[in-house]
């Protein structure tokens, strides 16, 4: 093989070479595994914590792992998390606060030191999340010193989709099935190994350490067809890139009604949301007095208090925080960061107790626009 | 982007005013020098202001931007926070950071003549800025001050709406929904002060603050009267706990409130303005 191998072909049984190589590069490795009854990202002991065989049923407000004989290693579309409690951690502390017995302050901001973190089958969809994460924490005159921390250590091995669950809809936004870009190596699975490719110079460093096979044409036509075959299997889709005008055009639908009669206001949808980055900040005093610590951790414009403001709520019923939501996500973000906020990977429909589709709500005020 | 952005520092009070029952002004000193001399704000930018073990609020900033050591910010007891600060004294430190958001763009209205609207407890966004124009009278035209209250007895600073009135080219036109004891003003919405103003439409800026309903009606007869909505600005007020565009609790429409506001170009938010929801 050349020396400046940018791709391969690794089989199945190599794949702990990867791991291998990561680890001695000081990576600690997160992967997909099964814990209660879903596929988390959690640190990787070896190959044997990674999801063999696991095929995932989602439908509206359901989500269900099943178990095959096969060997495959991603067979599926994706767990609750996304890479975002990753990087936009659900708690942290910001900065905290020490007083003196005389009264006076003395405040540190408080950075976190991570480890550098390989994280094992990124799917595409949650890439273009990353990006919009990027795009809302750090490219900013003042960037998050958390996230820009866990940012700048993390290496990205991707997975192009061959299997999307029924609640997929990446085709329909532009992210998916197959990844593009921001990926440090991206594999294809096949029934007798993977395809890897390097994206980045840390993706090369990578390659160079694992023994690889020269990928044969059939490996590449087959690996085109599964994920042109992962695009077609979609079902769901939106009624265009770009709803904005759409959306906020349509304030008063008689729709948003309809949809807060089901809506439980819960939440569950922007804590699953790859792209939704709102946080509340709170204060928490030690019990001596002496010290308080100031924590943010991951809110939604789905509660009361988000638009509370001295007495008054700006969204105070659930027909007004579910326009927000929609309208913001798939419409202010055009203009906030250049595109919609929604990367087509289903999460809100599977996680919604009572299974609202957003591609429902918005194809409804589609049909029907004022 | 100064020193104080990122997380808060030691302020002390140095002064403390009771302006009426609910209300006070806090007068802050940053004790860092370094962060005290690179501090830089204008009028209607604001502070998170820090209550120890408590948490944070955004203030506006009342006082002279041409008097960094002395930071004025009035505040209304209305909520844990502000509660908190009510019990302050002279010498009590508390966290402070920023200044954040966009403020009044004054030097752009260098030469104009100004007129102020608004509604509700001294609205300090522009208390800063008639304090600001007052202190250089003869960069601008002609000040109208137009300020509605619902009750006539919530209206606070009457002394300094007299002392106003007094100054040359100036107008003070007051407004009070319910009147109660001897009132200077017209009972009744604060639009109807439009017909008492002596203005020139075309030639005036208008800043306001205050109910968006009542921006939003104020903004109407402006526009009516032949002011131009570019010449119109507002400041706005949400739920801000980052300040700095990224906890998404001041999103309106396609815009943070913390960081492309609060004071708005009245294009810019009228669509949005005043509608249930945003």
């Amino acid at each position: 093989m050349p020396d400046d191998v940018t791709s391969g072909f690794l089989p199945g049984q190599d794949f702990a070479q990867l791991l291998a190589a990561l680890t001695g590069q000081g990576y600690r490795c997160v992967g997909p595994t099964v814990r209660d009854g879903a596929l988390v990202y959690d640190t990787l002991q070896g190959v044997r914590d990674l999801p063999a065989g696991v095929h995932i049923q989602q439908s509206p407000g359901s989500y269900r792992v099943e178990f095959s004989q096969g060997k495959r290693l991603f067979g599926w579309a994706n767990g609750p998390q996304a890479l975002k409690p990753l990087l936009f951690a659900p708690r942290e502390v910001l900065w905290q606060a020490q007083r003196t017995a005389g009264g006076e302050l003395h405040f540190s901001q408080e950075i976190p030191e991570p480890l550098p973190t390989a994280v094992i089958g990124v799917r595409a969809c949650d890439l273009a999340a990353l990006e919009l994460q990027d795009r809302h924490f750090l490219e900013t005159d003042v960037p998050d010193a958390g996230y820009g921390a866990r940012r700048r250590q993390l290496f990205l091995v991707a997975v192009n989709c061959t299997r999307p669950a029924e609640t997929c809809f990446c085709a329909s936004t532009g992210d998916g099935p197959a990844v593009s870009r921001g990926y440090d190596l991206v594999l294809d699975e096949l029934d007798e190994g993977f395809i890897i490719r390097s994206g980045s110079t840390s993706g090369d460093g990578i390659l160079d350490l694992l023994t690889l096979q020269p990928v044969s044409p059939q490996q590449l036509g087959a690996a085109t067809d599964a994920t042109v075959r992962a695009a077609a299997m979609q079902g769901r889709q939106l009624p265009g890139r770009n709803l904005r005008d759409l959306l906020f055009g349509n304030l008063d639908h008689p729709h948003w009604e309809v949809v807060a009669a089901r809506c439980l206001s819960c939440g569950n949808c922007t804590s699953v949301c790859p792209t939704c980055f709102c946080y509340r900040e709170l204060d928490q005093p030690a019990l001596g007095g002496e010290s308080s610590r100031h924590y943010r951790e991951w809110d939604s414009c789905f509660t009361q208090g988000h638009s509370y403001i001295h007495g008054f709520t700006v969204r105070p019923d659930t027909r007004l925080r579910y326009r927000q939501w929609l309208t913001h996500k798939l419409g202010g973000w055009h203009d906030q960061y250049g595109r919609s906020g929604c990367v087509g990977c289903g999460r809100c429909i599977a996680w919604c107790p009572v299974g609202i589709d957003i591609t429902e709500e918005v194809g409804a005020i589609a049909a029907s626009p004022a | 982007m100064t020193v104080a952005m990122h997380y808060p520092h030691e302020a002390e009070v140095i002064e403390r005013c009771q302006e009426s029952p609910t209300i006070f002004s806090l007068v802050l000193r940053l004790m860092d020098p370094m962060v005290a001399s690179e501090y830089r704000f204008t009028p209607g930018q604001f502070n998170m202001l820090y209550l120890f073990g408590v948490g944070e609020i955004p203030i506006s900033i009342v006082s002279d931007p041409a008097r960094p050591g002395e930071l004025i910010h009035t505040i209304r007891d209305v909520g844990r926070v502000s509660h908190g600060f009510s019990q302050l004294g002279v010498g009590d430190r508390i966290g402070l950071r920023g200044p954040y958001g966009r403020g009044w763009p004054l030097e752009q209205m260098e030469g104009r003549d100004v007129m102020i609207v608004t509604g509700g407890l001294g609205c300090a966004p522009v208390v800063s800025v008639i304090n600001y124009i007052l202190q250089r009278r003869e960069r601008y035209g002609r000040l109208v001050i137009l300020q509605g209250v619902k009750h006539s007895s919530d209206l606070i600073w009457r002394e300094r709406y007299a002392e106003w009135e007094r100054q040359n080219n100036t107008q003070v036109l007051l407004a009070a929904d319910v009147g109660g004891e001897p009132w200077p003003g017209v009972i009744g919405p604060i639009t109807m002060l439009f017909e008492y103003a002596r203005f020139n439409p075309q030639a005036t800026v208008t800043m306001m603050c205050g109910p968006e309903r009542m921006i939003h009606a104020a903004a109407d007869v402006l526009i009516e009267r032949g002011s131009r909505s570019e010449d119109i600005w507002i400041s706005m007020e949400r739920n801000m706990q980052c300040a700095v565009g990224q906890c998404g609790h001041c999103q309106f429409g396609a815009s943070f409130v913390c960081r492309n506001g609060p004071v708005y170009r009245y294009p810019d938010a009228s669509e949005l303005l005043a509608k249930r929801g945003f």
